[in-house]
């Protein structure tokens, strides 16, 4: 049976205060799903409930079908969690703190030190292996958590803004590892869209506890972008004002603009011509086109949503 | 990793209480504040052995090696013990949710009781230790002092002391799971445990004439009352205002066992309960 997360009816009040109203999400199958929202929009309330590090006040948070209030143990024995920024006991080295897990979850003895030095080379900390975590910086302490995660060969990881405390290149290594991640099910919160349009296939949107959309990128994207597209384009010599005229004035381009003399940014309409066009018409004027980034529709698509629930 | 793979046999909860208990253990073996207990116990032993020394082992406790054990140990042991317990109890659980390591142990496959259990039992194992360096200090000194002649007596106070550290520890956890922030719960354990029962008592005993029977340091008297010989005479409650001068009456071994099993009991019970029932919220 495919790896699952399923949110029935699920609410959580604190006090008179509602973080998740009514939530109802089925997520299922080997997939990077990305869970978008301002801050307080409940997704740490929701992961929290799936994870049983708080209970849910009415419906039910299952993974894999077990309830995880009923029986957690059950429901987390084929889920690895990272929630907001764990600590580790300061005394324990990361091995030992990575043993321990080992341990709780059962991993064979024979295979432990296996996995915990293959975790640890994943997120480069394998210099640091025997050292007090109590000495880390909230990055170092970061990547050994995000090792955590990949010690018991879990079917589903819960995610809780991976990259939180870590530099760009520590980042860059998170979403590597998650793109490493197949054939699991990933459920990722993030507030960085290009990150989630990078690793993610499909995106759920909550705010106010409510959850907005659960769908491909792609749907959503087309689907509440405002129906444009944007592109950056860097070209190796600056562009010549001419060349310029031509590109703006290609069919579906709704607006030009310059940022300095090598880059530019195009706003299309995908109706009229698609991205893949686009970039074969520009790369077809031999101006020294380099590199070409479509922008982040998913951040338009975000806006819009959030905006409305406003 | 090769990819998703069936999970791994599941551990059961005996086995994880284990596996807590020991890396916590490990981790209290190497924190600063262990060696700072233990340096306070090398301090107390030290004293005690200088002062023998120096004023002569009459002058502590008489001649006897009873007397002299209920000197050095009966009057000191209790206050050890609140110590370890404020030490490596005091923070235990609120720790978990102030200094965050409850969000890397908890979400796991593990049951919220099996962390509690096995903390538990690694605040028993390190306190064990300190009270055992402090034990032999005395039994060094007192075997230096009197040879072989090692009263039964105080061997019962040393299993009594014991019986007192898990109780009290029970209680000191019970406060830790009460509380989200650690000062408060090690602050709160402190005054409980040094202040609070002590005047509580006196006021019941002095004012009322009523028997604290309610109290875990009254039921503690049984780890210096061993030591006297004779045992001190229980006196029994005699209502409103019957006694006024002199000191807290004595409990029974019997008495103070149960009141020190009671609270093992019912604070393990609550505490577990508070934890349980606690939210990870931020």
């Amino acid at each position: 049976m495919a790896p699952s997360i399923e949110a029935v009816q699920v609410t959580k009040k604190f006090g008179s205060f509602t973080a998740v109203s009514d939530l109802n999400l089925k997520i299922q199958g080997t997939k990077c799903v990305g869970f978008l929202g301002p801050n307080g929009a409940g997704k740490t309330t929701t992961m929290k409930m799936f994870t049983g590090l708080i209970s849910a006040t009415r419906g039910n948070a299952l993974i894999n079908g077990v309830d995880v209030s009923k029986d957690k143990k059950a429901a987390l024995a084929s889920c690895a969690t990272l929630i907001e920024t764990p600590e580790i006991y300061p005394s324990l080295t990361p091995k030992e703190a990575l043993t321990m897990l080992c341990e709780i979850r059962g991993v064979p003895a024979e295979e432990r030190n296996k996995r915990i030095d293959e975790a640890l080379a994943q997120v480069k900390m394998q210099e640091w292996e025997t050292k007090k975590v109590g000495s880390f910086s909230k990055g170092m302490k970061q990547r050994v958590n995000v090792a955590s995660t990949l010690l018991s060969d879990p079917e589903v990881i819960i995610l809780d803004e991976p990259s939180t405390g870590l530099d760009p290149r520590g980042m860059s290594e998170v979403r590597d590892i998650v793109r490493s991640l197949g054939n699991r099910l990933v459920f990722m919160s993030s507030h960085l869209l290009a990150e989630v349009t990078e690793v993610c296939q499909e995106v759920a949107m909550i705010d106010h506890g409510k959850l907005l959309v659960y769908d491909t990128i792609e749907n959503v994207t087309s689907k509440f972008a405002g129906g444009s597209g944007e592109v950056q384009v860097m070209f190796a010599r600056p562009l010549d004002v001419q060349t310029g005229t031509v590109i703006s004035n290609f069919e579906g381009v709704v607006s030009f603009s310059r940022n300095g003399d090598r880059q530019i940014a195009l706003k299309f309409n995908p109706a009229v011509v698609s991205q893949e066009v686009l970039f074969q018409r520009i790369a077809g004027l031999k101006a020294g086109a380099v590199s070409f980034q479509s922008a982040s529709g998913l951040e338009d698509a975000y806006l819009s949503l959030i905006k409305e629930t406003l | 990793m090769s990819g998703a793979e069936k999970p791994h046999a599941r551990v059961g909860s005996l086995a994880q209480i284990g596996i807590i208990a020991k890396y916590n253990f490990l981790n209290y073996f190497r924190a600063r504040r262990f060696y700072v207990m233990l340096a306070i116990i090398l301090i107390i032993g030290g004293l005690v052995t200088g002062l023998v020394a120096y004023y002569g082992v009459a002058s502590f406790g008489g001649s006897s090696a009873l007397g002299f054990y209920a000197a050095g140990w009966g009057s000191f042991a209790t206050f050890v013990i609140i110590l370890s317990a404020v030490f490596f109890g005091g923070d235990a659980i609120s720790g978990e949710f102030q200094n965050r390591t409850g969000y890397f142990l908890v979400p796991n496959p593990i049951r919220k009781s099996v962390v509690y259990i096995g903390k538990y039992f690694a605040a028993i194992a390190a306190s064990s230790l300190i009270l055992g360096v402090y034990a032999l200090i005395m039994i060094a000194n007192g075997l230096y002092y009197f040879s072989w002649s090692f009263p039964w007596e105080f061997a019962q106070s040393i299993l009594f002391a014991w019986v007192y550290l898990i109780a009290v520890m029970s209680l000191a956890f019970a406060f830790s799971s009460l509380f989200k922030s650690t000062s408060i719960s090690i602050l709160m354990t402190i005054i409980l445990l040094l202040f609070v029962f002590n005047i509580v008592d006196t006021v019941v005993f002095i004012v009322a004439g009523y028997e604290p029977w309610y109290s875990i340091v009254y039921g503690a008297g049984i780890i210096s009352d061993i030591l006297q010989v004779p045992y001190p005479v229980h006196i029994p409650p005699r209502g409103l205002g019957s006694r006024f001068a002199g000191g807290l009456p004595a409990p029974t071994v019997p008495e103070g066992l149960a009141i020190l099993a009671i609270y093992f009991i019912v604070m393990g019970i609550v505490g577990l309960f508070l934890f349980e029932k606690k939210e990870f919220t931020s």
